[in-house]
């Protein structure tokens, strides 16, 4: 049934393609990460107009499916003369894409800041600029890495997407060499398990942070 | 001439939605006077507080402090000062909320520090020093190092007290600061705030429920009800011969519970 | 003229297809969330270890491995599945580990009281679970399901990748036969965006008609 020999002669060049999946995650996360900023602050504007379009594409942009964007922009980029490389244009998609996921996270992370906290900053002078600085944002990394790491990991999981416009990455790997050899199954369970293996270390990390975060400050939140 | 008071409210009115919680209320409050402001919940005193610390807006009448106007107009409209009066205004006013409202991820050192640096700039040594001498005298000096989380309640109010201090306003509002307090935390604070009445110069607004303190500690009393001054009378005439049907009712449900 | 009619029908029957697969490996995903989520409250320490490791192996593999996996590697091990009931089956499984952490949330959600209240009443443990828990807990799932279902959605389109001819696979053949690409994929998002509000309009509906009791009913997206 499983031919472990084969799946150990095929191991290395999956390990590689791994390379390529974790660059292609972490690039796309910390892209998502600044895209989100500029969102947020779009979404709360004082200008109903700027807020509820910000919001509206933000909204479209998250409940449509991340394939179809892809296919989208890989093939209409070239309409306008704009020439990407595969992995750019999964790059760009990925960051747009967790970036509107992001923006919802920033959100939920500063409303999750009490009240009193910005009255008594108004109270004692503090400036806007400060007041965000050394009041808010610290108290509002805490629920944010949660929502964020779980992104982080969904992210991760869903790079074989950018097999289907040929990114070398580890689904397109195994999918090669199922193709070459004839044989799906060790390629396959072996792409599957290392994905499997990698998101849960990743899921462990943050559940480490998220603990380590504030601890000394924080008694029961 | 006669001195115009140092805190003038005149004709101010506030809604919340549809709600109104202010209705064209008036109140004048000289330089050094310590006010106590009593009332049922949802009667605007709290609101009051909240305006004169530039929280919440107006949608008519005046709100002055000495010569500046936080909001000025008549009964029908008002217009806000502009945000360097604002500013202004606001550095001179501190308030102690009922929640605390301490930065849970300071020490106690810290979060009376921190404005003092960032604020009045003043140097990180100086503001330190003050910080200490400042929870010294609110009884705190062993607790300088400790986080928000690791202090009682009580404990809490006392440095969101010297917080508050440390920027050294002219009016201190204290807006309900021993209701979320367990009651043998209590006294302490109001102990603070008993030591707090005996400096002339700064005047003080304290919504609250504690009416034997109140008595004790206030010049006068302003009872609010339904957004307006019902009574106003020095402590002594307020609690025992209230000239209001309203007082009089609301004093006797005090009492009873 | 005859493209653009040809490529209406095939944008009709790949929703079709969509929908189809959508509401199926939702009913078993649904079916699942529940058992598992019941069996994780189970007596028995084993019976809940072994639905924990389901439920986490589920939720750390990665959802376009596991379909190409079901459609390519099982026929190894003698089972053929067609393309549609791979799909089916693995965002079914995965989806439904997903939703056996809503499930858990939201009967965890329902305090120690009802349970102390329960049995002060008398109540055996498995009246309680099914009589006064699980009624309530079922409602206290209704607002995080809008948001699962806008992944399950989303994941129907993974489906394109092992040949599903729903819509997003429809719409990459579309954009070949013919060159509009960009109107094509605009279609094509605004069809899926629908669908999304659809559901999560039911979902807010149900919450509505049936929550009338709760003090809260929340209503994020």
């Amino acid at each position: 049934m499983f031919d472990f020999s084969f799946a150990a002669s095929i191991f290395p060049q999956l390990a590689v393609a791994a390379i390529t999946t974790v660059f292609v995650t972490i690039a796309s996360f910390l892209f998502a990460l600044v895209v989100g900023i500029p969102l947020l602050l779009l979404r709360r504007s004082r200008w109903q107009i700027v807020s509820q379009t910000t919001t509206a594409v933000v909204d479209f942009i998250r409940c449509t499916p991340i394939l179809v964007q892809l296919y989208f922009l890989y093939f209409a980029m070239p309409e306008f003369g704009v020439r990407l490389s595969p992995l750019a244009t999964g790059l760009l998609v990925f960051s747009v894409h967790y970036g509107c996921y992001m923006s919802e996270v920033y959100r939920a992370g500063l409303e999750a800041v009490p009240r009193g906290q910005w009255d008594a900053c108004v109270a004692l002078s503090l400036p806007r600029v400060e007041t965000y600085r050394s009041i808010v944002l610290p108290q509002m990394i805490y629920p944010i890495i949660p929502a964020a790491g779980n992104y982080f990991v969904h992210l991760f999981k869903e790079t074989p997407l950018l097999a289907s416009i040929s990114v070398v990455e580890m689904m397109f790997v195994s999918a090669e060499i199922g193709a070459d050899r004839f044989r799906y199954l060790e390629p396959i369970t072996l792409c599957g398990l290392l994905f499997l293996i990698m998101s849960i270390a990743a899921a462990g990390l943050i559940r480490t942070a998220e603990f380590f975060y504030g601890r000394h400050w924080r008694r029961a939140w | 001439m006669i001195p115009q008071p140092f805190i003038a409210f005149s004709t101010v009115s506030k809604r919340f939605g549809a709600r109104v919680v202010l209705k064209a209320l008036d109140l004048e409050i000289p330089r050094g006077q310590k006010l106590a402001i009593v009332g049922p919940s949802g009667s605007g005193k709290s609101t009051l507080l909240r305006i004169l610390m530039t929280l919440e807006s107006v949608e008519a009448g005046s709100v002055r402090v000495d010569d500046q106007y936080l909001w000025r107009g008549g009964r029908e409209q008002t217009t806000k000062a502009t945000d360097a009066t604002t500013a202004a205004i606001r550095r001179r006013i501190g308030m102690v909320f009922q929640q605390f409202n301490l930065f849970p991820h300071m020490t106690a050192l810290q979060n009376v520090s921190a404005a003092p640096i960032k604020v009045l700039g003043k140097s990180k040594d100086e503001a330190l020093a003050q910080a200490r001498n400042l929870l010294a005298r609110v009884g705190l000096s062993d607790k300088v190092d400790a986080y928000p989380a690791f202090l009682s309640g009580g404990q809490q109010q006392r440095v969101a007290i010297a917080r508050a201090l440390a920027m050294n306003p002219e009016i201190l509002l204290l807006d309900e600061v021993t209701s979320a307090l367990d009651p043998e935390l209590v006294g302490e604070v109001l102990n603070v705030i008993r030591m707090l009445a005996a400096k002339g110069d700064l005047t003080i607004l304290m919504v609250t429920h504690q009416m034997g303190f109140a008595r004790e500690f206030a010049d006068r009393v302003c009872f609010i009800d339904s957004g307006e001054v019902v009574e106003d009378a020095p402590p002594a005439r307020f609690f025992d011969a209230p000239t209001q049907r309203r007082t009089q009712d609301f004093l006797r449900t005090i009492i009873s519970a | 003229m005859d493209v653009l009619i040809e490529a209406r029908w095939l944008v009709l029957s790949g929703t079709i297809v969509t929908l189809r697969v959508f509401v199926l490996s939702f009913l078993f995903a649904a079916i699942l969330a529940l058992l598992l989520g019941l069996l994780r409250q189970s007596k028995h320490a084993l019976v809940r270890g072994a639905a924990t490791c389901w439920v986490e192996f589920f939720r750390g593999v990665s959802t376009v491995v596991q379909l190409f996996w079901l459609y390519f590697a099982l026929p190894f091990f003698g089972i053929s599945l067609s393309a549609e009931t791979a799909a089916i089956i693995g965002l079914g499984l995965v989806h439904g580990a997903y939703g056996s952490e809503v499930v858990r949330g939201a009967m965890q959600s329902i305090g120690r009281d009802q349970w102390e209240a329960a049995t002060a009443l008398g109540y055996s443990r498995r009246q309680t679970l099914f009589g006064i828990i699980m009624p309530q807990a079922l409602i206290a799932m209704l607002p995080p399901l809008g948001n699962s279902l806008v992944l399950l959605l989303k994941g129907t389109s993974i489906a394109s990748i092992i040949t599903v001819p729903e819509l997003t696979f429809q719409s990459a053949l579309v954009v070949n036969r013919t060159l509009a690409v960009v109107p094509i994929f605009i279609c094509v998002l605004l069809i899926y965006y629908s669908i999304a509000i659809a559901a999560t309009w039911i979902v807010r509906l149900l919450e509505r008609k049936l929550g009338r009791w709760r003090p809260q009913t929340l209503n994020i997206r």
